[in-house]
Formats: C-alpha cells, structure tokens, sequence
C-alpha cells in the first residue's frame, strides 16, 4: 500500500512551515527608514541618542512609525520618501560629523519574525537600485612607493654610517647605488642586509664604478601588495561611511581587486569622487626665516611653498618632504598633560627615527603637517616642536577642538591609499530601473507559474492538482531557503526561479507520465503509483543532477550576474527534487494511498492501444486495469 | 486527456540518415556564420560602457546623438530600449578618459539637452575585465561539458556520456549561429541561459537513456533499432510535455521579463526547442553509431543474478 510512515509526513510537515515562516517576511514589504550609526569610537549609539532623535524629529514636526535602538545604531521608520529624506538632512545637520545617517529601507514584518532571524531576501543592486564598482589596486604603483620609502632610507641609513657613495638612483623594480670603491660597497652592503630583511642585494661592476643594486624580495612584494590591498579596503571603508550608505559591501575579490557596492546610491559623481580619492599626508618643516610677507605679495621664496594652516593664518612651508602618511601605524585622539586636545600617532620604526632626528634638530621651530588631495596640499596643522621626541609616539596639540582632533586622527589613520586604484568596472542601475526589475522578475514567475499550474490541472487532473501543489511547495520552500541564507538575488537570479519552475514540473511529468505508462501496462492503480514514483525516481535524480554540474561550474567561474543566477539554479535543484518526490508523493499517499480498493485514479484519460504487436520484446500481463472513462 | 496515442513505436532509428543530414547542415551553418559574421559581443566582454538613459517622453534619438557626437564621441551607438522613453548608448572604451568621467560628461551633456533625462542605468566594464569574462565563460562551458560526460560515463557507460555532450554541444553551437545570424547581443546572461541550456537539455537525453537501459534488460531478444525506438516513443508525451511547461515559462519572460531578460529567454527558446530534437534525433543515432549493444549495459545484472541464483 502507498503509506508514508509518520515522520515523513512529520518532515515535510516541518520543512512546509519552515518555509512558510521564512518565506512570511517577503509579504510585508519595506518601508523607508534613516539609520543612525556612530562613526567616531568618542560617538555611542544608546538611549541618549535615541532621545536626541526623537526630539529632533518632535521638534521638525516629522511623525515615525517606529524608531528602535540596536547595536551600532538607531533606526527610525517613516510612511514614505519625502519625510525620510527631510528627515535625514535635518538629522544629519543636528548630529554633526561624529554620526553617519543613512537612508535605508526596513522590512516591515513583525519583531517576532525578525528575532527568528525571518529576513526578507537580500536584494542585489539591479533590483534595489544602487552602484556597484571593480577597482584594480594598481600594483606596480604599491612597489614603486614602497621602492620609493627604501631609497630614502638607504640614503639615511648610509648617511648615518659616513659610507660614502657618488649616487642612487631608482627605476620601476630596483635601486641602485653607486660607489667609487669596493671598500664602501661591502660596508653599505653590511649595512643594508642588516637594516632592510625585504632587499635582495646584488653587486656588479661598470667601468670604474661599484654599483650595489636592491631589489624586493618576492615574499617582501607579496606582502607589500597584501598589505596595500588591506589598506586600500580599510580607507575606502572609512571613505564609504562620509558617504551614508547604509548597507554598503567593501571586499577583496581576487589578488588585487577590490569590490564596492553602495545600495541605494543616487549620486554617483560623488560616490565616484570619494573613492577615487587619492589623499596623503606629509610632515614637512615651516620656513621662518624668510619673508612671509614677500611671499604673500607674490614672491614666494625658493624651495617653498605657501599654505594656510586650517583656522590659522599663510605659512611659508618647505618643499622637501621629512615624513609621509606611510610611517604611521595608528593615529587616535586624546588628550595631552594640559587636558587640551591632541593626535597621538604612532609611527613605525623608521619613521620613529626620522622624526627623533628632525625633532633632536629643530627644538622650536614649527612643523607642518599636510593633506594633499589631488595635487591640493592643506595644513592640517602646524604645531611648535617643543623638544626631541623618540620612541615613535608623536603627540599633536594645540590650536585644535576635541572634533578637529577625530578628523584629524582619522585622516591620518584612513587618509591614504596605500596605492591607486582604477575603476574597471561599473554598473549603476536607477532606483526606477531596480523597480521595473522587480516586477518583471515577478510577472514573468507568476504568469509562467499559472500557465503551467492550468496545463497540468486540465492534463493530469487530481495528480495534475498534487503537481501544481508540489511546484507552489517548492516554489515556498527555494524563497525560504534564499531568505534564510541572505543570497543576493538578482533580475538573472528572478529568471532562475521562474526557470526552476519550469524545470521542476519535469519531475511530476515525468512521474505522472510513468504512472499513466504502468496503469496503460495493466497495474492496478496503487502499484501503478508505487512503480511510478519509484522508476521516475533515477531519472529524476540523473537529470537533475546533470543541471546540478552545469549550475556549479556558473557558479565557479561566473561572476556578478551569472553567479545570481547559479545560486538560485542550484538551490531550485535542490528544492525541486524533495518537492516533487517526496512532498508529491506524500499528497499522493495521503489521497490515494488509504484506500484498500482503488478502483481508479484521477490521472486523466490513459489512453490504451488495441494493437499491442509494437511492443513484443515486453512481457506484458494479462489482466487488464480498472480505468476511468 | 492524453495527447499522444501512438500505437505502435515510432522508427526514429530508421530516419538516422535524414536527421543527421539535416543536423550537420545547421551545424555547418551555424559555424558558418559563427565565422563570418561573428557574435555581437555586448559590453561585458568587450569592455566599452553602456548607458541607459530614461526620458519622461518619448526621446529624439537623432538629437540624443548629435549631443553626444559634439562631445566628440562619434562611434557611439544610440538605440531605442524597450520603449521609446528610453535610450540605450553604447560607448566604446577610451583610453584617454576614464570611464567615472565619461559617464558623467554623457549625462550632464544630456541633461543640458533635455533636463527630463534620467540615468537608469550604466554599465562598464575594462577591456581586461571582459577579456577574462570571455575566458571564464570558455572553462565554464568545457567544465560543464566534461561533468557531463564524466557523470553519464559513471551512470551509464562511456557512450553514452559522449553521445550525449555532442548532442547537446551541437544544441549549444546552433544557438550562438542563430545570434551570430540575427546579431542579437551576446552579453553575460545570454551565456548563463546558454549554460543552463547545457545542464537542462542533458536532461532529456538522460531520460531517454535511462528508458534504454532499462529495455535492453526487460527487452532480451529486441534488436538494438527497436529498443531505441521503443525508448523514445514511450518518453515522448514526457518530452513534450516538459518542454512545453518549460517553454511556457520562458513565453512568459519573453513577455513579461522586459529587454533585459528578451535574449535570455530567446537563447532559452532555441535551446528548448533543439533540445527536443537533438536528444531524440541527435544522442540516440549517435548512441547507435558508436555502437552501443546489451552487453554495454547488461552485464552488471547477469553477474547479479547469477550470484542469488548459487545459493
């Protein structure tokens, strides 16, 4: 008899609820909302805050339908557009600097359901809206700055032992240095293999000269290239929190690409700018003893520049560059002894014995420190050294507020890319677009979804019925399953499910089929349906498992939108082949498998040959089966 | 209701020589035309940008080019995109102007022309990036194939697994002449539809397969012909059926899914559509032509029954 023990009907009793419940969040919609989140650590996100926003919204008269405290943020809820974005430029001018406010969009479904961790799918960019870049982090360019750091060194180094040498030159991979004896070179060498662990050292002869040259070892460019992808991911994160974007992605893809994808990003031109931004910083030394005054009316001395330092008057500052962003480790704000303000940095090795050098030399002549932005120098400040500093703590005070301290601590810490990177790949899609999107994804599943579910009804009957039941089932649990594992889905990823749709109803043809073929063989017709299921079952698993290859390969080597595509594909295989076998099977059992005499099936008309002669390799029994008109 | 009364079993086998003329003339075509008027690669693989500008009425593509020409652009392509509200533009890649810029300057240009337009969406890619698209799309497609037949090869046997992927390849090379042919743009999705083609319409000739090995043991005395035959009389209501329901999908997006999901679903129509006939008239004569016999599939079984036949 067609009976399914308890606990199976136990298990798609429970997958069916469990992808009811997670497929539940889907239905509510979203609505418009603005997230409050801290971007400097002095910034805290609890109920204070929670309480300036709700006063600041009292007070701008601008109604919510909800506002919650979660960690890293306030989240405030709105009935539609036009008040959220009120909303979030009247906050933004309230909470100043220290807190970023986002537009956003929140599910609406029920706190219940969001405790369960019932989320609604994970929406990709070309339904949402929102901007999505490659950016190649240009390598040679992380090598050469870091050639570029090594030659300074060297020259200070050999400096520092009264080695002499006639010159030093650096091209794309490599340093040369060059002396006029080879006494000189082997000490330089000495030295050099002792300070820089990164150099492979060579020696070579031209003419009467001795040249040394160095190049990176390969584990030391590896690293080097490491580390300015980390650095470029961790400075284009700091610079994707100035933009607001709620929900933006920031990750390594490959060696040396990084991905961002910014949601909801309407202005592009600045989203482009901020990331693009190329910001270092430089320590160079204030000139006070020329003409300030000359250099004002015009006549700027030579070998410096003039600046205005940031909320303090022009300052003559020199060209040459004692220190740069690179050497520092960290930056964060604080105090100084006299409780005023300060930037604690803590530079690196190197740059810790440069900066006790300039400091041991020049007690009480002042320092510049700048930003330079495309080929923009600004003076961030410009403080009085007032004695040799060494251990690498520098402490930066004076002529600064608490705010001015966290930005500059922040610039410093996130101000530079370690190396530049190109844009190599873009796409934006408007917000009115990603809608469009999503209703075609949706008409063109539902409408599909339909045409099949009448077909197999009229075609099938009641087991056309249990088919059409099947598909919905599997069509609940693949968006569960997308919701539960925050899959992005994409407009590729909607087609793969109307497509999932349309493959999986192979499975319940091919069982009713088979069915129908048993009953046409002269079965009765609860063996009939134990055969059927039971023969279809290897087809079903073969040919299933064949688009299961093809759907693995896209997701291995595709990417963006093919990878969209080969999850949902995946996961639709997946889902399709427990719906359609053991979902169907058990609406079968449960409506069939009771009866202790079936005299017939609703599987529609089994049309039977009279001529049976085609089919004399079968053996085919004798007792003809019981059929419905 | 039942579609398909058919008496006795269809003699596919016998029309080999038919269908296999008519599916080498196709593929020599479709190579034909591969070769000579090549795919209308789309921007994912080309490199180049792609913008889609949206108006709140219908646009002037005349005067939509003349802007961007005095930008000095003059090889752009514009392009009505599924409604005449909307313009599609294609860039090619400039290497003297980064891509950020070159967008921008497009919609600001247009936007002085006319202030209703609006970015709906840009697409750009680097040449390097779609040189590895290309390259990736390649290996995807010669990974898939070989799991194919490896896994038809451990299912079934050897023959199988080949007649198969050359079956459904042949599916595969007569989609991309149909795009050569019309110049429909191949872009990214298109190869996933394609990709999916693969893994779906392997389908079908497993289906057929399973059927023959399980007549080769029930059928003892049959010839080979008829084994065949009775294989893929007995599974074609199947077939149609389920390429129909699968079709009727893809109808669906042909008509609801808007332009970006137009040449998805028609790779997904002729895929469908020559599925059908490759697997029933393409895999089974291959299979006979590499000459499958019983003993291929049987011998397992004999040694089976011969163990519970000692005790």
């Amino acid at each position: 008899m067609n009976r399914y023990p308890a606990w199976k009907y136990l298990i798609i009793a429970v997958t069916i609820l469990l992808g009811l419940l997670y497929t539940l969040p889907n239905f509510y919609g979203e609505s418009p909302a603005v997230q409050i989140s801290p971007l400097r650590t002095a910034a805290k996100a609890d109920t204070a805050l929670l309480q300036r926003v709700e006063d600041a919204l009292k007070k701008a008269n601008l109604t919510t339908t909800g506002m919650f405290l979660e960690t890293g943020g306030v989240k405030v809820r709105f009935t539609d557009t036009d008040t959220q974005i009120k909303a979030k430029d009247m906050l933004q001018s309230v909470l100043g600097n220290s807190y970023m406010v986002a537009l956003n969009l929140l599910p609406n479904s029920p706190q219940w359901l969001t405790h369960i961790g019932a989320l609604p799918m994970y929406l990709g960019l070309d339904l949402r809206g929102g901007v999505h870049f490659m950016l190649q982090v240009d390598m040679h360019g992380a090598l050469s700055k870091a050639l570029d750091r090594f030659s300074a060194d060297i020259r200070s180094s050999l400096r520092e032992q009264k080695i002499q040498y006639i010159g030093l030159e650096k091209d794309s991979s490599m340093i040369t240095v060059k002396f006029r004896d080879p006494e000189s070179r082997a000490r330089a060498e000495a030295e050099i293999k002792k300070a820089y662990a990164d150099l492979s050292l060579r020696e070579r002869s031209v003419r009467d000269e001795f040249h040394l040259t160095a190049t990176l070892k390969p584990e030391a460019q590896k690293l080097i290239q490491d580390t300015a992808v980390q650095q470029n991911i961790t400075t284009l994160r700091n610079r994707v929190n100035e933009l607001g974007v709620a929900e933006p992605i920031i990750q390594q893809a490959g060696a040396d690409r990084v991905v961002v994808q910014l949601p909801g990003v309407q202005d592009t031109a600045k989203a482009k700018d901020i990331l693009g931004r190329t910001a270092t910083l430089e320590v160079r030394m204030v000139d006070e003893e020329r003409d300030l005054a000359a250099a004002l009316r015009g006549q700027v001395p030579f070998g410096t520049e003039l600046y205005n330092e940031r909320g303090g008057g022009p300052l003559l500052v020199k060209k040459q560059v004692v220190l740069t962003g690179d050497r520092i480790n960290d930056a964060q704000a604080g105090f100084d002894s006299n409780n005023q303000p300060a930037v604690h940095l803590n530079l690196d090795n190197n740059g810790a014995r440069i900066f006790r050098q300039l400091t041991h030399d020049n007690v009480g002549k002042r320092m510049a420190i700048l930003l330079i932005e495309k080929n923009q120098a600004e003076v961030v400040t410009a403080p009085v050294i007032r004695e040799e500093i060494g251990g690498g703590r520098v402490q930066i005070s004076g002529r600064m507020s608490t705010e001015e301290a966290r930005d500059v601590a922040l610039l410093l810490r996130a101000g530079a890319l370690a190396a530049p990177m190109d844009i190599i790949e873009e796409r934006t899609v408007g917000p009115s677009l990603g809608a469009d999107n999503i209703a075609r994804g949706f008409n063109s599943t539902l409408y599909g979804f339909l045409t099949i579910a009448i077909f197999m009804m009229v075609y099938y009957l009641m087991f056309g019925v249990i088919s059409v039941v099947a598909l919905g089932v599997n069509l609940l649990l693949l968006i569960g399953l997308l919701s539960i594992l925050q899959a992005t889905l994409t407009l590729p990823g909607m087609a793969a499910i109307a497509l999932t749709i349309g493959m999986a109803i192979d499975a319940n043809v091919l069982i009713n089929e088979r069915v129908r073929d048993e009953l046409r063989n002269g079965m009765s017709p609860q063996a009939a349906i134990n055969a059927g299921y039971e023969r279809a079952f290897g087809t079903i698993l073969d040919s299933n498992v064949t688009t299961l290859i093809a759907g693995i390969a896209l997701f291995a080597f595709g990417s963006g939108p093919i990878k969209g595509f080969a999850v949902v594909l995946c996961l639709g295989i997946l889902t399709s082949v427990f719906s359609a076998v053991m979902v169907s099977r058990g609406l079968v059992n449960l409506t069939y498998g009771g009866r202790r005499k079936l005299d017939a099936v609703s599987i529609g008309q089994v049309w039977k040959p009279e001529v049976t002669s085609a089919d004399a390799g079968m053996s085919r029994p004798e007792r003809p089966a019981r059929l419905k008109k | 209701m039942e579609f398909f009364r058919i008496k006795r079993d269809i003699p596919f086998m016998s029309w080999g020589k038919y269908t296999t003329t008519i599916s080498l003339l196709t593929f020599i075509v479709s190579v034909f035309f591969l070769f000579t008027k090549g795919l209308n690669l789309g921007v994912d693989f080309t490199g180049g940008t792609v913008m889609e500008v949206g108006y709140t009425h219908s646009a002037d593509i005349n005067k939509v080019r003349n802007v961007l020409v005095k930008l000095g652009m003059p090889d752009v392509s514009v392009q009505n995109f599924g409604t005449s509200r909307d313009v599609l533009i294609r860039l090619p890649a400039k290497p003297d102007m980064s891509s950020a810029k070159l967008s921008e300057t497009v919609i600001a240009a247009l936007r002085q022309d006319d202030e209703t337009a609006e970015i709906r969406r840009v697409e750009f890619v680097g040449p390097q990036v779609g040189k590895e698209l290309v390259e990736n799309g390649a290996l995807a497609l010669l990974i898939v194939s070989l799991g194919i037949v490896a896994y038809l090869a451990v299912r079934f046997e050897w023959k199988f697994g080949v007649s198969g992927i050359i079956a459904n390849l042949h599916d595969v090379v007569i989609i991309l002449g149909f795009f050569a042919f019309f110049q429909w743009e191949f872009s990214l999705t298109v190869l996933a539809a394609i990709l999916a083609i693969l893994g779906y319409s392997v389908n079908e000739s497993v289906v057929i397969f399973d059927r023959i090995r399980e007549n080769f043991r029930k059928m003892r005395k049959a010839p080979v012909t008829q084994v065949i035959d009775n294989a893929i009389t007995r599974t074609i209501s199947r077939t149609i059926i389920t390429h129909g329901s699968t079709q009727m999908v893809v109808v669906s997006m042909l008509l609801f899914g808007g332009e970006a999901l137009h040449y998805f679903a028609l790779a997904l129509t002729i895929g469908i559509l020559f599925g059908i006939y490759s697997s029933v008239l393409v895999a089974s004569p291959l299979l006979m032509l590499l000459g499958v016999s019983r003993e291929d599939i049987v011998k397992p079984e004999k040694k089976k029954e011969e163990a519970e036949a000692i005790p």
